[in-house]
């Protein structure tokens, strides 16, 4: 893909919402399931495979007339976690935030041990603790299992 | 100290002070501390010497108990959830002893709970009490927690008591060499802990390698239940027998630890010697269990 393509989509800005950026290639699919945005009632961009100076190729999600709030961005922090963040105002960006994977993480991600007390009571939202950024660990605050960045199962 | 619920919620100083009131209750008895105080004991899971000996840490200290020792006899067996039994139970006592076949069963009951909870064992994971009667016995015969050389064998791998007492021992900088059978050994996120820790370590599947260099030999049972083949477990199960052959090769100074139950893997012929020390390690049970209550009801 040309640069110039990329300056394009660039260009293409909504008026009003949230762009996410480079989302890891391919991933951009699952980040809109894990922010529910088959649900919203405003258009939704997404671009996969575009061209990015910094890695190589990216995904970016545009959703026009929605402000993402901070739980969406968390979800988001374990999916892509150096994806950023600008929210739009009037066709400009008045924010731009780096996603960061909070301290403890509530109700985002799956624990994978079946006889943890989160798999059998209702209701209970799971609870990890950020061990380790990178590479990426963490640790269920009820049965204490720790996992890495591949075994992470978003809820 | 609110709640017992993993010994990784410990730091070094918090597990010396509950080790050193466990010391006091030893030689005093304060038969009316915990008068008029009520502990409940939940025991979805079969024990014998952990409810026993919380039960009996209790009574010696004037407080009563009540509780089930099978779920089935509650309303547990209704399909209540675990919060609302334990929005129950913390209207009929002071204090609540859980263990539970779930993990973080009791970490879930310390989030509803506005009454102290002790976990006496949370599936495979954490089995805190046991980690301190543990420390407790080796401190009482090294006098010391400081750089023990210390053996695991057996199962190392479903063992949530060695689990809990490396970590706690990595505190105090303790030597530790694990032998067990390879589909046995310690997990790789076990050694993983320990190496993020600094803890020095040694592997292999003979006892005899290291078996000179020991001041502690904590032996432990192989499961059978673990073991989907029974082919599996007869050709483990008594690969490590622990009898009097193994003083020719040891410190004199050596002491053999259990959690009990045994079946086999230490011959009774080495229970009258004076490096066997897991009867008085179960015995033990009761001050730490003292120490514990007393503190969490703020009475000591």
């Amino acid at each position: 893909m040309m640069e110039e393509d990329t300056k394009e989509y660039r260009v293409q800005a909504i008026k009003e919402g949230t762009v996410i950026d480079h989302i890891p290639k391919g991933k951009a699919l699952k980040a809109c399931e894990v922010l529910n945005l088959n649900k919203e009632i405003g258009s939704i961009t997404v671009g996969i495979n575009f061209k990015s100076k910094k890695y190589g190729s990216k995904d970016f999600i545009k959703i026009e007339d929605k402000e993402l709030s901070q739980i969406d961005v968390n979800k988001l922090a374990l999916l892509a976690p150096e994806a950023s963040v600008n929210i739009i105002k009037d066709y400009k960006v008045i924010k731009k935030t780096k996603v960061d994977i909070p301290e403890i993480i509530i109700n985002i991600v799956k624990c994978p041990n079946p006889n943890c007390i989160t798999n059998h009571e209702d209701g209970l939202k799971t609870k990890f603790i950020l061990i380790n950024k990178q590479p990426l660990k963490l640790g269920c605050n009820y049965c204490e299992i720790t996992i890495k960045d591949e075994e992470i199962i978003l809820r | 100290m609110k709640h017992i619920i993993s010994i990784k919620d410990f730091s070094k100083d918090e597990i010396l002070n509950v080790l050193n009131i466990a010391a006091e209750f030893e030689s005093n008895k304060h038969e009316d501390l915990l008068k008029n105080k009520i502990l409940s004991t939940l025991f979805y899971e079969p024990s014998t010497r952990t409810r026993l000996s919380f039960e009996s840490a209790m009574k010696q200290l004037g407080g009563n108990v009540v509780g089930f020792a099978d779920p089935k006899a509650s309303s547990v067996s209704k399909g209540e959830s675990l919060s609302d039994t334990i929005r129950i139970v913390e209207g009929y006592a002071d204090i609540i002893v859980i263990r539970h076949f779930v993990e973080g069963a009791a970490r879930l009951a310390a989030e509803v709970s506005s009454k102290p909870v002790i976990n006496a064992g949370d599936g495979s994971n954490q089995h805190p009490t046991q980690t301190f009667l543990d420390l407790y016995t080796i401190l009482k015969c090294k006098g010391t927690l400081e750089d023990i050389n210390i053996g695991f064998v057996g199962d190392l791998k479903y063992g949530r008591t060695v689990h809990s007492l490396v970590h706690a021992l990595s505190l105090f900088k303790a030597n530790m060499f694990f032998i067990s059978p390879e589909s046995l050994g310690m997990p790789p996120n076990q050694l993983e802990e320990l190496d993020e820790l600094g803890t020095s370590y040694q592997v292999s599947e003979k006892l005899s390698s290291f078996l000179k260099d020991l001041d502690i030999l904590y032996v432990t049972r192989i499961q059978k239940e673990r073991f989907p083949e029974a082919m599996d477990y007869n050709r483990v199960k008594d690969i490590y027998k622990i009898d009097r052959s193994i003083l020719n090769s040891s410190k004199p100074e050596l002491r053999i630890m259990h959690p009990l139950p045994r079946v086999g893997e230490i011959d009774p012929e080495l229970d009258n010697s004076e490096q066997a020390i897991y009867f008085d390690q179960a015995k033990n049970g009761v001050v730490v269990r003292k120490a514990l209550l007393s503190l969490l009801l703020g009475a000591v």
